[in-house]
């Protein structure tokens, strides 16, 4: 790990759709990873806490090839704690707070409902590196997608109280669904390419998926809607500097430590 | 803490074909779905089983640790019982 308190990704086109990728596991394993000591049960803290490493170690496979390819001597550390906020472009779904366990589970549901598509998508990707890491990720994020929908289920099709918190939850994280479909030129360069995937033809599937569990969980399907963006432009909500300040205490407090 | 909502499940798991499930731990959860999760999330974090079964612990049976004299001293001088005097060929594999 470099001993320097900032580094500057190289900005190509592929780093960039790397990078993104890997943001996106690692500050929703992140998140996750809150939970720890703190879950509702001793059952689900366990289940948490292996999502958010199943999502670490996919932001580590890709965060390595991302310096792999910019060829400047970064490792998965560099990316993951040397990085200024504006240089990260996760999606700001996955920044979103913790909020209550319903919050958390919706926005694991939503997330997992695109990610397992789209890697699944991904293992015919023209690079077989990212083709690889995409059928790893693949079967993590159908266990997410599945423990994630029992719970939406549980949740709204459960008392009054958990049907109002997820209710809320989905009031709340619809308008950050959005940002998931879209594609800059960039990366509509790469998806002509073969190496990237178009989130657009993912809208169906995730439409479909999203759809009958909510309408199962006897929640309303959201109809469209003012949709936020800008986290894969490096434009963040407040909650991510603070998300920032504990992910990156260690490296800031004492640079370049490993153990 | 046990409460109506999540009651106890005994896990079983079956770490390899050929072999029966075993008896690995238990568990609270609300229902059998949730069960076979928590099961999969408890005890196979480690590559440790293919095969899961989720039993709710108040199906279960119990033999009363009071009977144990009668039930199973009476074996104790039954040596012949056991299938150490003869052999085994290596290609049975478990039994």
């Amino acid at each position: 790990m470099s001993a320097l308190s900032t580094i500057q990704v190289v900005p190509t086109p592929l780093v960039h759709y790397v990078v993104r990728r890997a943001d996106d596991a690692l500050i929703l394993g992140h998140r996750l990873s809150e939970w720890t000591g703190k879950a509702p049960i001793l059952e689900e803290e366990m289940a948490l806490a292996n999502m958010a490493l199943d999502l670490i170690g996919q932001a580590r496979s890709l965060y390595s090839y991302a310096g792999a390819v910019e060829g400047a001597g970064h490792d998965e550390d560099d990316f993951a704690y040397l990085r200024r906020e504006r240089d990260y472009r996760n999606l700001l779904l996955v920044e979103r707070p913790n909020g209550d366990f319903a919050h958390t589970i919706l926005r694991q549901f939503f997330y997992a409902a695109y990610a397992d598509p789209y890697w699944r998508a991904m293992m015919q990707s023209a690079d077989a590196t990212l083709a690889a890491i995409a059928a790893k990720a693949e079967k993590e994020m159908a266990y997410h997608l599945r423990h994630s929908a029992e719970w939406v289920l549980r949740l709204g099709d459960g008392t009054a109280e958990s049907h109002r918190r997820v209710a809320d939850a989905l009031a709340e994280l619809w308008p950050f669904t959005g940002e998931m479909f879209l594609a800059d030129a960039e990366e509509q360069a790469l998806i002509g390419e073969g190496i990237a995937i178009d989130p657009a033809g993912l809208r169906a599937t995730w439409d479909a998926t999203v759809g009958e569990i909510l309408q199962a969980a006897m929640l309303e399907v959201p109809k469209g809607g003012f949709m936020q963006q800008g986290g894969r432009q490096g434009r963040h909500s407040e909650h991510f500097g603070h998300l920032l300040t504990e992910l990156q205490y260690i490296q800031r407090l004492v640079p370049g430590a490993s153990w | 803490m046990p409460t109506p909502n999540t009651p106890l499940w005994e896990v079983f798991i079956r770490s390899r074909n050929g072999l029966s499930h075993r008896h690995a731990g238990s568990l609270h959860a609300a229902d059998a779905t949730l069960a076979l999760q928590a099961a999969r999330d408890l005890y196979t974090r480690r590559g440790e089983g293919l095969s899961i079964w989720v039993v709710p612990s108040s199906a279960i049976t119990a033999s009363d640790p009071a009977d144990k004299g009668m039930l199973f001293e009476p074996t104790a001088s039954k040596a012949y019982r056991h299938p150490t005097f003869y052999e085994i060929p290596d290609e049975v594999g478990h039994m």
